[in-house]
């Protein structure tokens, strides 16, 4: 700790930060655009200047940039000094030169931080009377608006697309003030975070084209704390409502896990809450009167009908993408012993060894910012980046970590940021892949293994046979024994590994051997002494409740493939499917077989799919947004999420419509009280009741506002329908109100719905609610850990796989695309590719099949005809398969043949097409 | 013995010494004594001794800054030198003699710098539009080459040297060491933020010095007669000598190499031959586009850095920017403003959004539209692009001519205000 | 090891030119002369812009795959520089400087008359092809003001006479198609 003199008042500060950083930690407000608490100072704006003085007897000062300086013990400097505000002003005057004054119109309006620091820094009257300097704009695809004449060219944009998301599509261009941001030519930005530029841009130069497609000002959206449901990281957000229909989505800062930044899919994928494939209202048929279209019911005559076919002997199939609350429901409703997983077998039993993986002392599953703190990291088959991106981004920062220590041994500050680059060049911590195929992440890695999934298990196998010799070597040795000895060293070098995997190639072998891997580490580091023997391994869920849900199977249930038998075999009387599309989840033999039965079946799902299709009482479930939940991340981290907005018409949470008898009640049915039941159930979910207390304290003091104190039109917002003031809708059991009165509850940072500080209107504001800049929130809850490390400290597993039969293959995730609700997402749809095959150039040449023809793909009972990708990394003979919505994942799991088929011109024209917006990271072509 | 040990090789009226002509006169013989009797310590003393400072424009002395370079052992053992032959400061035209008319002497002062910071590869930096010098330093290269004095083990030295000629593609700010830098690697050439200075952390974060062609130049010479001769060389405070230059409505406008410490009359009046016939001296700008103007008055200054540092302005360059009776000052100082406003990179903003706004009250006084309020608008970006204000130096380099003429000058200003036009252009 | 990744993706509008064995022979030499590719960037540029006379999209494209860098990263660099031409420009590229001893010297007269004589102001190019006239920064040769640089020669000590014997000693010896 070192201490500082602000304008006479003296400050404990980090000598480790500059005094920019210092100054806005304790709270005071110092303008400034370049500098960003996750990229450093580059000292390009200068509007962060103070006056520093060399010591008490010096009155005269020197202004200098606060990015610039480090916060050193005794420093003295002062914010109010005339010298320095006057340069500031000046400074936002000349910024301000070729500004265009459109914020009216401009999407940023009210939570723009240009204009926060405009009159922070004092400008108020214009001076410049001279030409404004215009630039042309770009279409820069789905999600982002380009409107270049507001850029006060502060280089945040290009800082964080290229230097920290890795993209290579965005750049600074021309100079003087001329300088541009922006493509060489016009065409969709690629980087999978490209949506963070608009929150990183200071100004209304990158906006939310989705969001401008039904634009609020910021202070008109409703909003509440919520959770991503793009994957299971379980980032936080803000969804934004309006007039009944979701506006937007922006990140909302947690310490261990978002931090600043979202994924392209969690922001853009919230338009299928706008869905015109939305459920709207409860369909019923007869059970024996299937292909005559379903007729609408009520509320509660939809309810009356559940209640009518839910009798007999029931069963119920749960989902990873509904809450822990509305599983809850269904369990409670159909008993324990006929609730039955809603995710497929082979997924189920790799989530459940995550489970106990979790348990195991000396494993540690890092949270997202512990992953960039890592020094190696060997990525083992999962394409991190298309199934949980944002832990990807942190897994770029890690690579960071080896410049970080040449600085610090050359004693450049980390906040340095260009110097701490350059001092670096391509010098960058270890990372390594094993894929079955190059990933977005290729070009940060030190160390990459082409392989299918059965390559790599040998490899994992022999390296952890290389670091522990207890540790079972493979049945047959890799081909690449130097390569395996690498990453072997690499790993034992590390001062604090990580291993990381997910749930994609669906094989538990896979997830035995990384464990055994994991455990090899940690005995080696136990016997060379390591101050902290503990081995980072996390495994990436595919879904927002992927955890959650295999939490409660433990609890028992059962499978997938057994509730389909009792259905085929007709020995239920109704089933209720909660939130699921079981041909996602099983082959569609199973499910069609399943459904021959004719047993009634109840599905409660938002969107409409062809599964629900054949649902009998089909009925209208709210979303993430229109509900408030529990939802379990990868780390077994359970969060809740608020509900934003009430739903319109009878849609309301699952598990409202399957607490018997009351379902037109909704309010008055709580997501608390089945946690409570859960909690008091199973050991496991012990945890809930303090995520619960922490919120029922709060909820009794004043309830903290959905809306700003700026919302308008409250009580005229529905006088097209009728000129009565509506009654404000109730909350009873959440500490929200559904309103602009109450408190902006500063005690809990994580019930913000949006940061707002005076003076601070921007997202900018998180600051106010920091303990220190990029630190935890004060006071915030983060949720809580379900799982203590109290297993087994687990011996060395027996890796059983068979080899595959036939053609190896492996699946590919698209971040676009496979994650099932954003995919109904216009924006994302733009972005999506349909189903296709990858194989690479030997086997294509094999086959006789050319780039963007077309494939023929055989299972036992299945086939399929895919264009085709041909590519340079690949692993050899293997096809890869991407799904999409369209192909029946499950039917493929078997052995595969494929073949070449004669195409026609239009057929190959329209593949071409459909590859042409695919964002695939392959070798590069060189000429000559 | 010589007092003109940068330009005694050189007569712009035949071609250049190729490296036998260079040879025999004496040229190299200081590096292999070099080689023979010194350690890279030893010279970096008598650099030292000798008191040369940069001659790119800074006056830094040169031994202080290559003693910055680290050279313990765990140093890093990769090193750069680069030469600075972005000449590109408004009226400055002394590097391209040096490079045109004596090119070895480049090339061994890079021996020399090289071989005391122990750098293996040498980049010289060489502004795109000087086509001649170019093609000279190329031949000269590959001289150097066939003699042995370049490549590997040099003259069996066990020293080893590359010397790799880098062209420009014109920009102003490549002249600051910081932006040269990331344009030799290939990037937008924005200024880097010091510290780290590149003698730590330069080209591809390698230690890295830096250095103005004119200062490599000094080196044989300093190493042949030594240091006290070098001493003995400057007239006043300041060893050695100093390529200076005149441009303007002079008789004989030229480039020649004075003792430091000479009178700015001899250089005006004897060298460059005093003014044109019907043409008065009004001010002079002593050291490129970038320094303070000073008055007639200032005449028997020396050329000094102290001296003209004191008198308000700076050496810099060397190369006199001459203002008659009958050229603008607003004009001028105009014309240096459109200058520096188009060579900001566009990193800061005081510049990136200062200079054109100072560039465009310039044209609105020169066109007759300017208005009392817009001197108070210049005034005021004195200090908003003033030192420590900006990034870099190029903007507080634009503010020295402008505020010197604001202040020498200003009724030339108000006349442009009052009278609504510029009463030079009729 | 580090893999260069590209993406294939959004089809560009322009597709890369082959890059002519001499060009690419010159790029490699150069590719000899620096620990990092990138920083050939700008030589490979001013390589093609020697052949091209321009640096054409397709040109930037193909100088940006050969080099392994992001075509948007080397067109922040090609549109830093005054000399990289990111349009056409005519045959003879006068390069006039307009810097501070030429303007003492009158050059704003002689700018003035090349803009009369070949109806083009700076930046523009004659409807023949045959001049482009730009201004250029101190061309350090001001003791010899004003001057200008065009086709690789200096021409000094400018007077509207020398600049009209120029342009007809150009058209002799290319004369116009």
């Amino acid at each position: 700790m070192a201490k500082i003199s602000v304008d006479g008042i003296e400050y404990e500060v980090n000598p480790a930060n500059n005094l920019l950083q210092e100054c806005l930690s304790q709270g005071l407000d110092l303008p400034y655009f370049c500098w960003h608490p996750c990229m450093g100072s580059v000292g390009a704006c200068r509007q962060c200047a103070v006056k520093q003085y060399r010591n008490a007897e010096d009155k005269t000062g020197t202004v200098v940039m606060a990015c610039m300086t480090p916060a050193s013990d005794g420093s003295i400097i002062s914010i109010n000094d005339k010298q320095a505000t006057d340069f500031r002003s000046h400074v936002i005057e000349s910024l301000m030169i070729s500004h265009p004054h459109d914020c009216p119109v401009c999407e940023e309006g009210g939570e723009c931080h240009l204009q926060d620091m405009t009159q922070m820094s004092g400008h108020n009257y214009r001076r410049y009377d001279f030409k404004k300097v215009t630039h042309r704009n770009q279409d820069l695809g789905p999600f982002i608006n380009h409107e270049m004449n507001r850029c006060i060219a502060c280089y945040r944009c290009v800082r964080f697309y290229d230097d920290y998301a890795g993209g290579t599509d965005l750049a600074a261009l021309g100079s003087h003030h001329h300088v541009y941001f922006g493509r060489h030519e016009e065409g969709t930005l690629e980087n999978e975070f490209s949506g963070n530029l608009v929150e990183v841009c200071p100004t209304g130069v990158f906006t939310d084209k989705t969001f401008s497609a039904h634009y609020t000002r910021k202070w008109d959206l409703q909003t509440a704390p919520s959770i991503c449901s793009g994957c299971g990281a379980g980032c936080n957000t803000t969804p934004g409502e309006r007039y009944g229909t979701l506006r937007r989505i922006v990140n909302r800062y947690h310490h261990d896990l978002n931090g600043y930044f979202l994924c392209d899919r969690g922001r853009f994928g919230y338009d299928a809450n706008n869905s015109r494939d939305r459920v709207g209202e409860a369909l019923y048929r007869h059970a024996h009167t299937d292909g005559e279209p379903r007729k609408a019911l009520s509320a509660i005559e939809g309810a009356r009908q559940l209640d009518a076919m839910a009798s007999g002997e029931l069963i119920g199939i749960g989902s990873p993408r509904a809450s822990l609350e509305s599983n809850m429901a269904l369990r409670q409703r159909v008993g324990p012993q006929n609730f039955f997983s809603g995710m497929g077998d082979a997924q189920l039993s790799c989530a459940t060894e995550v489970i106990s993986l979790l348990q195991e002392p000396g494993l540690n599953c890092p949270d997202i910012r512990s992953l960039e703190l890592s020094d190696c990291v060997l990525v083992v088959n999962e394409d991190i980046t298309n199934t949980s991106a944002r832990m990807a981004l942190a897994l770029r920062q890690a690579t960071r970590n080896a410049a970080s220590a040449m600085a610090q041994d050359a004693r450049i500050p980390l906040w340095q940021d260009a110097a701490v680059r350059e001092l670096a060049q391509h010098s960058r911590s270890p990372l390594i892949i094993l894929s079955p195929q190059g990933t977005r992440l290729d070009d940060v890695a030190s160390d990459t293994f082409l392989g299918t999934v059965e390559q790599q298990i040998v490899f994992v196998q022999s390296v952890a046979h290389a670091i522990d010799a207890n540790c079972p070597a493979p049945n047959c040795a890799p081909e690449n024994g130097a390569q395996v000895t690498s990453v072997a060293n690499a790993l034992c070098a590390a001062k604090r590994p990580s291993i990381v995997s997910g749930l994609s190639a669906e094989s538990l072998a896979l997830i035995k051997a990384t464990a055994n891997l994991a455990r090899a580490l940690r005995e080696y580091r136990h016997r060379h002494g390591a101050a902290n023997p503990s081995v980072d391994l996390c495994f990436a869920m595919p879904e927002v409740n992927t955890m959650g849900l295999a939490l409660l199977m433990k609890e028992g249930g059962g499978s997938l493939s057994s509730a389909l038998s009792i259905l085929r075999t007709g020995k239920a009387d109704a089933a209720i499917v909660l939130e699921n599309d079981l041909y996602r989840r099983a082959s569609a033999e199973a499910v069609d077989a399943a459904l021959a039965s004719k047993t009634p079946l109840i599905v409660i799902d938002h969107l409409h799919n062809a599964f629900n299709a054949k649902a009998h009482l089909l009925l209208p479930a709210a979303t993430m947004a229109e509900q408030g939940g529990t939802w379990v991340n990868y780390e077994a981290r359970a969060q809740h999420s608020y509900q934003v907005f009430q739903p319109e018409g009878s849609t309301r949470a699952a598990y409202e419509w399957l607490v018997p008898n009351n379902p037109v009640r909704g309010p008055s049915v709580h997501g608390d009280a089945l946690l409570q039941e859960l909690a008091g159930e199973s050991r496991s979910f012990a945890p809930l009741l303090e995520l619960l207390s922490s919120r029922s304290g709060i909820a009794a003091l004043m309830k903290s506002p959905r809306q700003s104190h700026r919302f308008s039109g409250r009580t005229a917002m529905h006088a097209n329908v009728h000129v009565h003031e509506t009654k404000q809708a109730q909350d009873p059991h959440s500490p929200l109100s559904f309103s602009m009165e109450g408190l902006l509850l500063q005690k809990d940072a994580s019930l913000m719905s949006a940061a707002w500080a005076p003076a601070w209107n921007s997202n900018q504001a998180i600051s106010k609610f920091q303990e220190e800049i990029n630190g935890e929130l004060k006071q915030g809850n983060k949720g809580v850990h379900l799982l203590a490390r109290d297993g087994e400290r687990g011996s060395y597993n027996k890796v059983e796989h068979a080899p595959e039969q036939g053609l190896a293959k492996y699946f590919i995730e698209h971040l676009f695309g496979s994650e099932e609700i954003s995919a109904a997402s216009p924006a994302i749809q733009a972005r999506a590719v349909p189903a296709y095959a990858c194989i690479g150039k030997g086997l294509a040449q094999s086959l006789g099949v050319h780039q963007h023809g077309l494939l023929r793909l055989c299972a036992d009972r299945y086939s399929v005809e895919l264009p085709v990708l041909i590519r340079d990394r690949i692993a050899d003979q293997c096809v890869g398969i991407y799904c999409g919505g369209e192909v029946n994942r499950a039917s493929l799991c078997g052995s595969v043949s494929i073949e070449a088929v004669a195409k026609d011109a239009n057929v190959l024209a329209s593949a071409r097409a459909m590859f042409s917006h695919l964002v695939i990271s392959d070798t590069l072509p060189r000429e000559g | 013995m010589t007092d003109l040990p940068l330009t005694k090789n050189i007569d712009m009226s035949r071609a250049p010494f190729d490296i036998g002509q260079y040879r025999q006169a004496q040229g190299y013989d200081a590096v292999l004594r070099m080689f023979k009797d010194m350690a890279p310590s030893d010279v970096l003393a008598m650099v030292k001794d000798s008191g040369l400072k940069g001659r790119g424009g800074a006056g830094f002395p040169t031994g202080l800054k290559w003693s910055f370079v680290p050279s313990q052992e765990d140093s890093p053992k990769t090193k750069y030198l680069v030469v600075n032959a972005d000449e590109m400061e408004p009226g400055t035209f002394k590097d391209r003699l040096l490079l045109e008319g004596d090119p070895h002497l480049l090339l061994e002062g890079m021996l020399i710098a090289a071989y005391t910071i122990q750098a293996n590869t040498a980049y010289i930096f060489l502004r795109g539009e000087y086509l001649q010098a170019e093609k000279l330093l190329r031949a000269a290269i590959a001289q150097a080459h066939e003699q042995g004095l370049l490549g590997k083990n040099i003259q069996g030295s066990g020293f080893d040297l590359e010397i790799i000629l880098h062209t420009s593609a014109g920009r102003y700010i490549c002249g600051e060491e910081t932006a040269l830098l990331n344009a030799l690697e290939g990037k937008r050439a924005n200024p880097r933020a010091k510290p780290p200075f590149p003698q730590v952390s330069g080209l591809w974060g390698k230690p890295t010095i830096v250095n103005n062609v004119e200062t490599l130049c000094n080196l044989p010479g300093i190493l042949r007669y030594g240091v006290d001769w070098y001493k003995g060389l400057g007239k006043g405070g300041d060893a050695g000598t100093k390529l200076c230059g005149v441009s303007g409505r002079v008789n004989n406008p030229g480039c020649w190499e004075l003792a430091l410490g000479t009178p700015i009359r001899e250089l005006l009046e004897n060298k460059a031959g005093g003014m044109c016939a019907g043409y008065e001296l009004r001010g002079f700008l002593p050291g490129g586009g970038s320094t303070d103007f000073l008055l007639p008055e200032h005449l028997d200054l020396t050329l000094d850095y102290d001296v003209i540092g004191k008198a308000g302005s700076r050496l810099a360059t060397g190369t006199m920017i001459v203002l008659d009776d009958r050229t603008c000052p607003v004009g001028m100082v105009g014309n240096l403003m459109r200058f520096f406003s188009h060579e900001s990179c566009g990193w800061c903003t005081p510049c990136r959004d200062g200079l054109p706004w100072v560039d465009e009250i310039f044209r609105r006084l020169e066109s007759g539209g300017g208005r009392a309020e817009d001197l108070q608008i210049l005034t005021e970006h004195l200090e908003y692009l003033g030192p420590g204000r900006t990034f870099c130096a190029l903007a507080p380099g634009a503010m020295a001519p402008l505020g010197s003429a604001l202040r020498h000058f200003r009724e030339d200003f108000d006349a442009h205000i009052h009278s609504g036009a510029c009463p030079w252009r009729k | 090891m580090t893999i260069s990744t590209i993406i294939a993706s959004s089809a560009p509008r322009v597709q890369a030119r082959t890059l002519s064995p001499q060009e690419t022979h010159e790029i490699d030499h150069e590719l000899t002369l620096y620990p990092d590719r990138r920083a050939v960037g700008l030589e490979a540029l001013k390589i093609v812009q020697k052949h091209q006379g321009w640096v054409s999209d397709e040109s930037l494209l193909a100088v940006a795959q050969y080099l392994g860098m992001s075509a948007h990263e080397l067109d922040g660099v090609a549109t830093f520089f005054n000399l990289i031409f990111r349009q056409p420009v005519g045959r003879n590229v006068m390069l006039f400087c307009d810097s501070v001893s030429c303007y003492i010297m009158g050059c704003e007269r002689i700018k003035d008359h090349i803009s009369a004589r070949l109806g083009i102001d700076y930046g523009e190019t004659t409807a023949d092809g045959q001049y482009t006239l730009l201004p250029v920064p101190c061309l350090g040769d001001c003791d010899r003001a004003p001057v200008m640089l065009m086709a690789g020669e200096q021409h000094r000590n400018l007077t509207k006479e020398k600049i009209d014997a120029l342009l007809t000693s150009v058209q002799q010896e290319q004369p116009n198609k």
